[in-house]
Parts: C-alpha cells; sequence; structure tokens
C-alpha cells in the first residue's frame, strides 16, 4: 500500500468548502485520488457526499478551496471543462438523455465529425469496441436508452465516462438502484477500471460494496473528513463508528 | 464475466457487431421504412391524415385535388410552414414560442413601410425585418435562460409588445399595400421554377440522397458495422422519387413549383440535415430530451436555448415577409388571430412532441400541409372561418392526445 500512497495524485481537492444558504454541505474537505486506486467515499445521508461529486464533476462551483489535477490548480467552472481535464462522473441518475439512442448517448457533447458533419460510422464502431472492453451486452447500440434495463443503462453510463481516457472515474452511488448480480457486474467493472490505471472515487453508503472494492476508504460526516482508512486493515465497526460519530479520535483507524 | 440484464433478452439478440443484423433506427422493410429519408414512426399518422383530408375534400369537391389548386395550396402553406419550422426547433428543446404570429407581422409591417414608405431597397427592408424578429427571440432566449422566466409567459408578453410595435411601425394607415411590381410580392405569387430545372432538382436530390446512402453503407461494411438489406434501401428511394416525381409532373401541368414554396422546401433540408447530422442538432435534441443531462453532458445548455429562440423568431420573421409578399400587402391583421396556434398546430400534427426531444423538421412540412389542406378545403366547399377554426382545433387535439400517448409509452418503458 506503501508505494501506492507516494505516488503523487492525480486529482486533489484542498480545503474545499460549500454552503447552501445557511447549510454548510462541506467544510474544509482534502482529497487526494491516486492512479491504480479506488477511494471510497462514505457517510451517512446529508454528510456532504453529493456535493463533493458536484465539485469533481464542476457541476458545482465550491465557495472556497482548490481542485489541483496534476499540480495544477484549477478552477472547474463546468461539466464540459472537468470532463476536458479528464474527470469523467457517472451521476446517480446516470445523466442520460431517453430519446437519444445509446451512441448519442456515449457521444453526448464530444461527437466525432467528419468535415462539419456527424460521423455515425465511426461513432458506432468506437461504441462496440468501447462496450465490448467493458463485456456490456446490449441489443442494439441504435436503440434508444428508454428501451434498456436499469442495468444496461447503468453500463452505458460508465461506458461513456470512460470515453476518450480520463484520469479519474467519478462514481456516485452505482449499486444504489441495482439488483445483485447487477451489483457484483459493477463491482467487477470497478476493478477492472481501477486495473487498467484509473483512478476511481465510488460514492457510496452501502458498505459492502465499499469493503468489496475500495482501497482507502475516506469518511465524511456533516460536511467534514471524519477518517480516512486503509481498507484492507479497518474494520467495519471502525468505520461506521466514524459514520455515526462514535470514534473518538478521527483518523485513529489509520494503518 | 457479462453485464446481463434480467429477462434474458439478451440472448435472443445478437451480440456484436457483425451479428445485429438490424440497427434500430434503420429498421427493416417495416411500412416505416418505406417513408424515405428523415421519417421517422410520427410521420405515419400524419401522412394518413393527409390522405383522408385529400379523400373527403375531393369527394366533396372535385377541384381540390385539381392541379391548380394544390399549387395554389403550396404557395399558401409556403409562410406558415416557415413558420413551423420554426416552432418546430423550439418545441425541440421542451419550450413553447406563443408570439410567432405577431412577430410574423411585425416583420411584415417593416419590409412594407421599409421597401414602401422609407424607400430602402428590398433586400435591406428584408434584412432588416428578419433581424429585427431574430432580435426579439435573443431577448427571450436571454431572459428565458439568465432570469429564468417560463417561455410561454415571456412570449406572450413578448406578442403583446410585437403586437404593439406592429401598429406602431404601421401607423395610422394601418394598411399598406405593395406595388404588384414589387419583386417581393413577384417572388411570392407570380414565381415558378422552370420545369427543367425543377425536374433536375428532383432527380439531383434523389440520385445524390441514394448516392450519400450507399456511400455510407459502404463505410459500414468496412467497418464491419450492420447494414441494411439493399433491397429496401433502393425501393425507398425509388418510391420516394416517384412520388416526388410525380408531383412534380402534376404541379406543372398547372403553374408549376412556387419559388416561395422550393425555399421552404429548401429551409427543411437545411434544418433536418443540421438537426439530425450536426452537433449543433445533437444538442438540440439533448436539451429537449433531459436537460440536467445534458448540462452534464458538457452541453452549453444556454446557448443552445438562446440559438433555437432566435432562430424560430427569424423563421417567423421570414414568414410574416412571405405572407406580405403573398398578400401583396401588410396591415393590422396579418400575423393576427389564429396565426400562432396555426403554426403550433401545423408543428405538433407534423409529429413534433410539445414534450421536447422528439420531432422532425419534416413535421413542418407535413403539419403545414394538413392545416393549408384543411383551410383549402373547406374555403372550397364556401365554409367560412368558423368550421376551419373547429376542424384544425379538433384535428390539434387529436395530434396532441397521439403525442402524449407516445410519451406515456415510453415512459412505461422507462420502468
Amino acid at each position: 500500500m506503501t508505494d501506492v500512497m507516494r505516488e503523487p495524485a492525480v486529482i486533489a481537492l484542498r480545503g474545499v468548502s460549500h454552503a447552501y444558504g445557511a447549510v454548510r454541505a462541506l467544510i474544509d474537505v482534502d482529497l487526494d485520488v491516486r492512479a491504480h486506486e479506488v477511494v471510497a467515499v462514505v457517510g451517512d445521508n446529508g454528510a456532504g457526499k453529493s456535493t463533493l461529486v458536484g465539485v469533481l464533476s464542476g457541476v458545482l462551483v465550491p465557495d472556497t478551496g482548490e481542485v489541483v489535477v496534476e499540480g495544477q490548480e484549477i478552477q472547474l467552472t463546468s461539466p464540459g471543462l472537468a470532463r476536458q481535464l479528464g474527470i469523467a462522473t457517472v451521476f446517480q441518475d446516470l445523466a442520460l438523455c431517453e430519446h437519444l439512442d445509446v451512441v448519442e448517448n456515449l457521444f453526448l457533447g464530444q461527437e466525432i465529425r467528419r468535415g462539419p458533419l456527424l460521423d455515425e460510422v465511426a461513432m458506432e464502431r468506437e461504441a462496440w469496441h468501447l462496450l465490448g472492453q467493458l463485456a456490456v451486452r446490449l441489443p442494439s447500440v441504435r436503440a434508444p436508452v428508454s428501451a434498456l434495463s436499469g442495468g444496461q443503462r447503468q453500463a452505458v453510463a460508465v461506458a461513456r465516462a470512460l470515453l476518450g481516457e480520463p484520469r479519474v472515474l467519478v462514481l456516485d452511488e452505482p449499486t444504489a438502484s441495482l439488483g445483485v448480480t447487477q451489483t457484483a457486474e459493477v463491482l467487477n467493472l470497478v476493478e477492472r477500471v481501477r486495473d487498467q490505471g484509473y483512478g476511481v472515487v465510488v460514492v457510496s453508503h452501502n458498505m459492502t460494496d465499499v469493503q468489496a472494492v475500495a482501497d482507502r476508504v475516506v469518511v465524511l460526516r456533516r460536511g467534514r473528513l471524519n477518517g480516512e482508512f486503509d481498507a484492507d486493515l479497518a474494520s467495519y465497526e471502525q468505520i461506521i463508528a466514524a459514520i455515526t460519530g462514535a470514534a473518538p479520535h478521527p483518523g485513529e483507524g489509520r494503518s | 464475466m457479462s453485464w446481463s440484464p434480467p429477462g434474458g433478452r439478451v440472448d435472443t439478440h445478437a451480440l456484436g457487431p457483425g451479428s445485429a443484423s438490424r440497427a434500430w433506427r434503420q429498421g427493416g422493410v417495416s411500412w416505416r421504412g418505406l417513408l424515405g429519408p428523415g421519417a421517422d414512426s410520427g410521420s405515419v399518422p400524419v401522412l394518413a391524415a393527409l390522405l383522408v383530408l385529400a379523400l373527403v375534400f375531393q369527394a366533396a369537391n372535385p377541384h381540390f385535388l385539381s392541379a391548380d389548386n394544390l399549387v395554389n395550396l403550396s404557395l399558401q402553406v409556403s409562410a406558415i410552414g416557415v413558420m413551423a419550422l420554426g416552432m418546430v426547433l423550439v418545441l425541440l428543446v421542451g419550450q413553447v414560442d406563443l408570439s410567432v404570429g405577431a412577430v410574423s407581422g411585425l416583420a411584415a409591417a417593416i419590409v412594407a413601410v421599409g421597401a414602401v414608405h422609407q424607400g430602402w431597397p428590398l433586400a435591406v427592408a428584408v434584412a432588416v425585418a428578419i433581424v429585427a424578429a431574430g432580435v426579439i427571440g435573443a431577448g427571450y432566449g436571454w431572459m428565458f435562460t439568465r432570469v429564468g422566466v417560463p417561455s410561454f409567459v415571456l412570449t406572450l408578453a413578448g406578442l403583446l409588445v410585437a403586437q404593439g410595435l406592429q401598429e406602431r411601425v404601421l401607423g395610422s394607415s394601418g394598411s399598406i399595400t405593395l406595388p404588384f411590381d414589387s419583386p417581393l410580392v413577384r417572388f411570392s405569387q407570380q414565381s415558378f421554377l422552370a420545369p427543367a430545372l425543377a425536374y433536375g432538382l428532383v432527380a439531383a436530390g434523389v440520385v445524390g440522397g441514394l448516392g450519400l446512402r450507399l456511400l455510407e453503407r459502404r463505410r459500414r461494411v468496412l467497418a464491419e458495422l450492420p447494414v441494411d438489406p439493399l433491397r429496401p434501401v433502393l425501393v425507398r428511394w425509388s418510391l420516394l422519387g416517384a412520388v416526388a416525381g410525380s408531383a412534380t409532373w402534376y404541379l406543372n401541368l398547372n403553374r408549376g413549383i412556387g419559388a416561395s414554396f422550393a425555399l421552404f422546401l429548401a429551409l427543411v433540408l437545411a434544418a433536418d440535415i443540421l438537426l439530425r447530422r450536426t452537433r449543433w442538432g445533437r444538442s438540440v435534441r439533448a436539451v429537449g430530451s433531459n436537460v440536467g443531462s445534458a448540462h452534464r453532458a458538457g452541453i452549453a445548455v444556454r446557448r443552445v436555448y438562446v440559438a433555437t429562440f432566435t432562430a424560430c423568431a427569424a423563421l417567423a420573421g421570414l414568414g410574416g415577409v412571405l405572407a406580405a409578399g403573398r398578400l401583396a400587402a401588410a396591415n393590422q391583421g396579418t400575423g393576427g388571430s389564429d396565426t400562432n396556434l396555426t403554426v403550433i398546430a401545423a408543428a405538433v400534427i407534423g409529429g413534433t412532441s410539445l414534450f421536447g426531444g422528439r420531432g422532425s423538421a419534416w413535421s413542418a412540412l407535413l403539419g403545414a400541409l394538413v392545416v393549408g389542406s384543411i383551410s383549402s378545403g373547406l374555403t372550397l366547399l364556401n365554409l367560412d372561418a368558423a368550421p376551419r377554426y373547429i376542424v384544425t382545433g379538433m384535428v390539434l387535439a387529436l395530434a396532441v392526445t397521439v403525442d402524449a400517448l407516445g410519451r406515456r409509452r415510453v415512459n412505461v418503458a422507462d420502468r
């Protein structure tokens, strides 16, 4: 684990705070994401997980604090910019357009063109290639997303995030709406993505999933960091204690 | 290590590019495939409606399907059709513009006053009218995206403003007649494509379209992607060529294809390519389908809204200019009364959804033909506006019902 820890962070948050009116959703949060690792961000409802996803994905601009990408301090002012910098997010609601087909959704906002017109042939070929790599099965890539099952949609959303070689993949509650088999498939997918060299952030409140895939667990409680654990060494009880606030000293479970 | 959905549906389907014999969109040899390019399932009910209307009106008055009346019909629908095309764009992003009639009236007034009273060159007058209309649309877009005013209230307010401006521009007389030798009047009333040119354009369109289709098919084969069987493609395009060719022949028995109608068709074709084959068109459909998703996919949502509102108003302005030319006059009634609702009706009847995300440029043509046929047929029967309102209203209600049912089907499939 130590060799991974020494690697520089691909993406880091430094002292990020954000408030919705009087509600302070994130308070002075630091987070490092390195290549080849899965960081799980856990916390109870209202702990600030979704706000953290918003900041990482460029949907929310935090009140204070920095986002550091490859050592460069960056203002993530739009989802498009985050995407360009290599931060790809799979949102909890997947952020797919139901009327558009699979290829159109995969390439939305980053279409391949041939002159001024779209190159449907290249996009469709790339789509099959990408879905094949992830071992995703679909009846047709020209089916509208509204015709797909929940698991298939999740797969399309992950495939879209991996398009264009991102550095970091952020997954917000990736298994919340899935059945047992599909959950296992998503977790396999997360590990495969990690093994391909990506940094992965999994935001979840499902401890079983977290223990299955995470290398490192970061706990949020009421907007603040409340502990960071090595997933192999920390016990379930330690993490739950940090989530609920029963742990007397933040970070005591650190290896 | 596969990602199989529940229900094992995948197992009965093809799993790879080579084996998926028939891509969803490309359709099989279904009735919907016979409609030609740009046609989707939305156009089937409206084509059926057109057929029914034609048969009913022909039975009531044998003059309805005469070449003379169809040429008149084509000239009448040009202005409404151009405006409906703009409405399709705004409906596609899930919004509505209720002021297109008033904006077209304002544009008509500007052209007439500019060309007749101010003595501007016609081209300048037309350009000023269209730009003025576009500025109104850009204003809607700005207010909608920056302030968040709902578009139907915003454009209702705009309707009053545009109506007031129209009266002010027209001045005390309230009506301005365009001289019959004005190029605008000649363009809208008396200019027709030479038969050779008309046939040439039809042939070029069909051969060019089929050629591009076959070229793309070849690229798909080389890329080992699923392709349609060749024969239905050829059948479809020959059918399309036969229909377009015989329609041209029939209209040429009388005066031919009007220049304004040809302009409308060219705009529909351009909009269709823009919507289906460019990044901008895709972002329009994405915003209409799910604006939050489109934003998170990195699309500049505000810019898309402003562009569609601007384009809609500018096309409404062009429609007003064409209407002024067709009537050889601009007055307070231009673009008034039922114009707004006729335009919205044309777009929706043509198959563009009121709920955003679904629709095509061709729905402006088909819908304009339906409302135009109703109007023309009832006029031939010497009926006044009252039954026209009733029939158009009922057809609109039917179209919206079909739209809502189609939407419910999509939502059920979501579960």
